[in-house]
């Protein structure tokens, strides 16, 4: 673990005692990604596109999400260990739900005795 | 952790440089590495704490989707996008907060801080207009609920889940406010700099962390069923 702590220094660090200020032309670029992602979601969500318009709302959720936490929560800029954490929490998420709607989705297989 | 190579390096800039951590660090920069990673851990238990009722949204609006299409009908996506913009817009103020006292600019820090506490007030202040607006409709779920649809049953449970999701989001909200607040203060007198900035810094991700929920509740609550 001891090798995480220096991870930073793999990144893209600019001078300033070791941490990432992030110019603002790259928080202004996200600040409009983010914008144009929303006006895009709420567009798409007045066709039908069929199936897809939950995996086009989803899609652009997680594009957002990702974008806020890679530069506006300086994972970008972080140690590994912090990506680990974060990449951890995401594991036991899917499991939470993978496990529970395969439960709902199977409930209907098998016949209950007695019943 | 155990201590790398770089504590003798920063020790060795002398008093000033050791004053800006605790004594049970190595070097500032550990000191802000493992703020962030404890915030982090607990941003990652919030996404479970979140994570229980996005799955319980997924398990009904599956069992039920003409229900939660035909209740969610009943949300303004007006409203809803106009919130979402607002929050965006805080996030970035926070992030230039931030970014103002990695630079040891006070009065920058306050002015930032103080656009994000207005646009977070602006975001609490329209939800609490949707509220009253669906207390009015007779949408609050309970004795009073009325919704002229196939199956008022579910729409119901739609927007219980509305209510719970959305009302533990502003309460988030209302706490990341009182954050800031504190923030204001501190930053106000100076006591941020650019080797030291960790409270600032764990607020920004709270605050970042609370606009991600938004994210995914803005698309999962209000554009639902909306073609056609």
């Amino acid at each position: 673990m001891a090798g995480h702590a220096k991870a930073s220094g793999d990144a893209n660090t600019s001078g300033h005692g070791g941490h990432h200020v992030v110019p603002v032309r790259v928080y202004l670029g996200v600040f409009a990604a983010l914008l144009v992602l929303t006006a895009l979601t709420t567009a798409a969500a007045f066709r039908d596109l069929g199936p897809f318009n939950n995996v086009v709302a989803l899609g652009i959720a997680v594009l957002k999400a990702t974008l806020v936490v890679l530069f506006f929560m300086h994972v970008k800029y972080s140690t590994r260990l912090t990506g680990l954490v974060i990449a951890a929490a995401l594991c036991w998420m899917v499991i939470l739900v993978a496990l529970t709607l395969g439960d709902y989705w199977a409930r209907g297989w098998l016949g209950v005795a007695g019943r | 952790m155990s201590p790398d190579g770089h504590a003798t390096a920063v020790h060795g800039g002398g008093a000033h440089a050791a004053a800006a951590h605790a004594g049970h660090f190595d070097s500032a920069e550990q000191q802000r590495e493992s703020a962030s990673l404890g915030m982090w851990v607990f941003l990652v238990t919030e996404l479970m704490f979140f994570g229980g009722l996005f799955l319980a949204y997924i398990v009904y609006r599956s069992a039920w989707p003409e229900a939660f299409g035909a209740a969610s009908h009943h949300l303004d996506v007006r409203l809803g996008t106009f919130n979402t913009i607002v929050l965006i817009g805080s996030s970035l103020t926070m992030a230039l907060a931030v970014r103002s006292a990695q630079l040891g600019r006070r009065q920058a820090v306050v002015i930032f801080l103080v656009l994000t506490m207005i646009l977070g007030a602006t975001f609490l202040g329209v939800k609490a207009y949707e509220y009253h607006h669906k207390a009015v409709e007779h949408l609050l779920p309970g004795h009073g609920f009325q919704f002229e649809g196939a199956d008022p049953r579910h729409a119901s449970m739609f927007f219980c889940l509305y209510f719970a999701m959305t009302g533990l989001h502003a309460l988030h909200m209302i706490v990341g406010l009182g954050i800031l607040t504190v923030m204001l203060i501190m930053g106000a007198r100076g006591r941020f700099s650019a080797a030291y900035y960790n409270p600032i810094e764990c607020s920004g991700l709270y605050w970042h962390f609370v606009d991600i929920i938004w994210i995914f509740l803005f698309p999962l609550l209000y554009l639902l069923e909306r073609h056609g």
